[in-house]
């Protein structure tokens, strides 16, 4: 059969995997992001603390996903915990890296200005320099979110949910009558998946970063 | 109302190294008075200034506030109720011009409804219409704007002490000049208690009731009303940054409103042109001031001007190029004077309408005058310093002897 039978056919198990996989993704980052502006805030300050940050969650990033993943699987066993672990452990450098260079690129007079008018640590974060940094914060979590997409397929290694199945299956019966249409509605349904959740980053960006310092340079 | 500000042996040590970068500072700042911290750069002013809010902590000493030690107090709490204002304006980019001036209020508790009715009060006291300007964000502003409204979020919440750090140095010399009129004008209004921090020496002639000069380290060279250190600098330190010209930055201490405006004829855009014929021949003036609908000054009009009118005035007179404010300096006067062809300039308020106008016969006698009068408080400072000599060898011979 065709690829465009085989997806009607099979359209309630791919929409069941899709949503899976949006789902894994989204909620993956966002712990990915708390956890990500978490680690920057607690380092920015310090010069050495900041670049270990982004250094090691670089280093995370160098692990090859289907590695990860396996060697998670003895630990915390088959299914969503592995998935879970290693798509937001992937998800964290471009987020914790913006963030840091983000919140760093603040310019300290407003800082300065921020305390001279009398606000509170706290108020000051969370009035004047996360708000500033959010431009390039929530860049991070669009670059994040597309490498999640991609290594969110191999979590089907792991038992975990997702589209990867679909993928996994194919391969599996490579020379069969629907390996090829397997593979091929996998990997186009992330890709369609991906630039969907593109286009709702450009709309958040619309909706949450402030008029005043929008379309700037970051 | 302003508040008293008591700075006593203030110092600030920083670790590593020897010496103090301010060291040992007292001075009293009198309620309502505007003290200029000038100095070169490096001198400490700008630590001193920043220990007033503890932006910077002291090492030692204490600042009183009305008579209230604050080196002790929540320093969130003391900021709330100093005003801040500092170069290019340091106005939150994510913020519109309102939001901005709204902080402050809004962090000390005032109503939703106080809060809106400042805003728009704020903006219209340093001269920007609300309605155009309220949801501006600050890239949209010039640097000028950006100034006023970072004077008006310094100002929203009513602080009886306003600190200014080099506010206007980043902005080019005409827009200097008007902000700092301005500024004359609401410290008019206001009487806050500034402490300014310039490293312009005639920036500081122009707004301060008393300038300290600063040498390094933050000791204080002189601390007295400009007149005096124009007249008398203390020592060679001074006298090097008072530079030359003393007798013409003298002419900035002196404001148009203290000299005679007088009364000018004027006409307005909608007079017919047969009144502005009778007034021009009827009157014992050969020139006209014409004001434009909002009666601003427009055009000089002189009788042969009309003669070559030939019934319509649209192409007549000379165009008013310059005119100044009550707030601006004998030194703004006499530069517009001397430019006009007519020698006079016309006077306005503070939306650029017609008050009066002052001509050169008036500047000549008021600058003799003062100058006259400032001689003479020299003398007099000097005859008493002498004095206090003399007693000095006195009594150090008798200890002597």
């Amino acid at each position: 059969m065709g690829f465009g039978e085989y997806v009607v056919a099979r359209h309630q198990q791919l929409f069941a995997d899709a949503v899976q996989h949006v789902s894994a993704v989204f909620q993956c980052m966002v712990i990915a992001t708390a956890v990500g502006v978490a680690i920057a805030l607690a380092t920015y300050r310090s010069a050495w603390a900041g670049n270990l940050a982004i250094m090691s969650t670089a280093t995370v990033l160098t692990i090859p996903s289907l590695a990860l993943i396996g060697l998670l699987i003895p630990v915390v066993g088959l299914g969503v915990p592995p998935t879970v672990i290693a798509l937001v452990l992937y998800g964290l450098l471009p987020v914790v890296r913006n963030a840091v260079v983000g919140l760093r690129g603040v310019d300290p007079a407003l800082v300065d200005a921020a305390k001279g008018i009398g606000m509170s640590p706290v108020a000051r974060l969370a009035r004047v320099e996360l708000p500033l940094a959010w431009p390039p914060i929530l860049t991070g979590i669009r670059v994040s979110t597309q490498m999640l997409m991609g290594i969110a397929a191999i979590a089907a290694y792991a038992s975990g949910p997702g589209l990867g199945n679909e993928i996994f299956r194919g391969i599996a019966s490579l020379g069969s009558a629907n390996a090829l249409n397997q593979v091929l509605a996998g990997t186009l349904g992330i890709v369609v998946l991906a630039l969907l959740f593109d286009a709702a980053y450009v709309l958040l960006g619309r909706l949450t970063i402030s008029g005043g310092i929008r379309g700037r340079e970051h | 109302m302003g508040a008293s500000i008591e700075l006593e042996n203030l110092s600030k040590r920083y670790p590593g190294n020897p010496s103090p970068a301010v060291d040992d500072v007292s001075m009293e700042i009198r309620p309502g008075e505007t003290v200029v911290f000038v100095g070169p750069s490096g001198c400490g002013k700008s630590t001193t200034l920043k220990m007033i809010n503890r932006l910077i902590e002291p090492s030692s000493g204490r600042i009183r506030i009305d008579d209230q030690d604050v080196t002790r107090i929540d320093p969130v709490k003391l900021r709330r109720k100093v005003g801040y204002a500092i170069q290019s304006s340091g106005l939150f980019p994510h913020m519109t011009v309102a939001e901005n001036i709204a902080l402050v209020p809004k962090m000390v508790g005032w109503s939703k409804a106080r809060v809106r009715d400042r805003v728009e009060e704020m903006l219209d006291l340093v001269g920007l219409d609300p309605k155009e300007f309220h949801g501006r964000y600050p890239r949209r502003l010039s640097g000028g704007q950006q100034q006023r409204v970072g004077v008006a979020r310094a100002l929203a919440a009513d602080p009886p002490v306003l600190l200014m750090d080099e506010p206007f140095g980043a902005v080019d010399p005409i827009t200097r000049d008007h902000l700092q009129d301005e500024l004359i004008r609401l410290q008019h209004e206001l009487h806050k208690t500034i402490v300014f921090v310039t490293h312009d020496f005639d920036e500081a002639i122009k707004l301060g009731d008393r300038i300290a000069v600063l040498r390094e380290r933050s000791h204080i060279a002189q601390f007295d009303t400009p007149e005096a250190i124009l007249t008398n600098p203390a020592d060679d330190f001074v006298s090097g940054f008072v530079g030359a010209g003393a007798a013409l930055k003298r002419l900035n201490l002196t404001r148009v409103r203290d000299v005679g405006i007088a009364g000018f004829p004027t006409v307005s855009v909608d007079d017919p042109l047969q009144t502005i014929f009778d007034r021009l021949r009827g009157g014992p003036h050969n020139e006209l001031l014409m004001l434009d609908r909002r009666g601003r000054p427009y055009k000089w009009l002189r009788r042969g001007d009309l003669m070559r009118a030939k019934g319509s005035l649209a192409r007549a007179g000379q165009l008013v190029h310059d005119t100044v404010t009550r707030d601006a300096t004998l030194h703004d006067a006499l530069e517009a004077v001397l430019i006009d062809s007519s020698g006079r300039v016309a006077v306005t308020g503070r939306r650029g309408e017609y008050i009066g106008v002052v001509d050169m016969e008036t500047l000549m006698n008021s600058v003799h005058e003062m100058l006259e009068a400032d001689r003479l408080t020299a003398i007099e400072h000097q005859h008493d310093l002498e004095e206090a000599r003399h007693h000095r060898t006195e009594a150090e011979l008798e200890g002597g002897a």
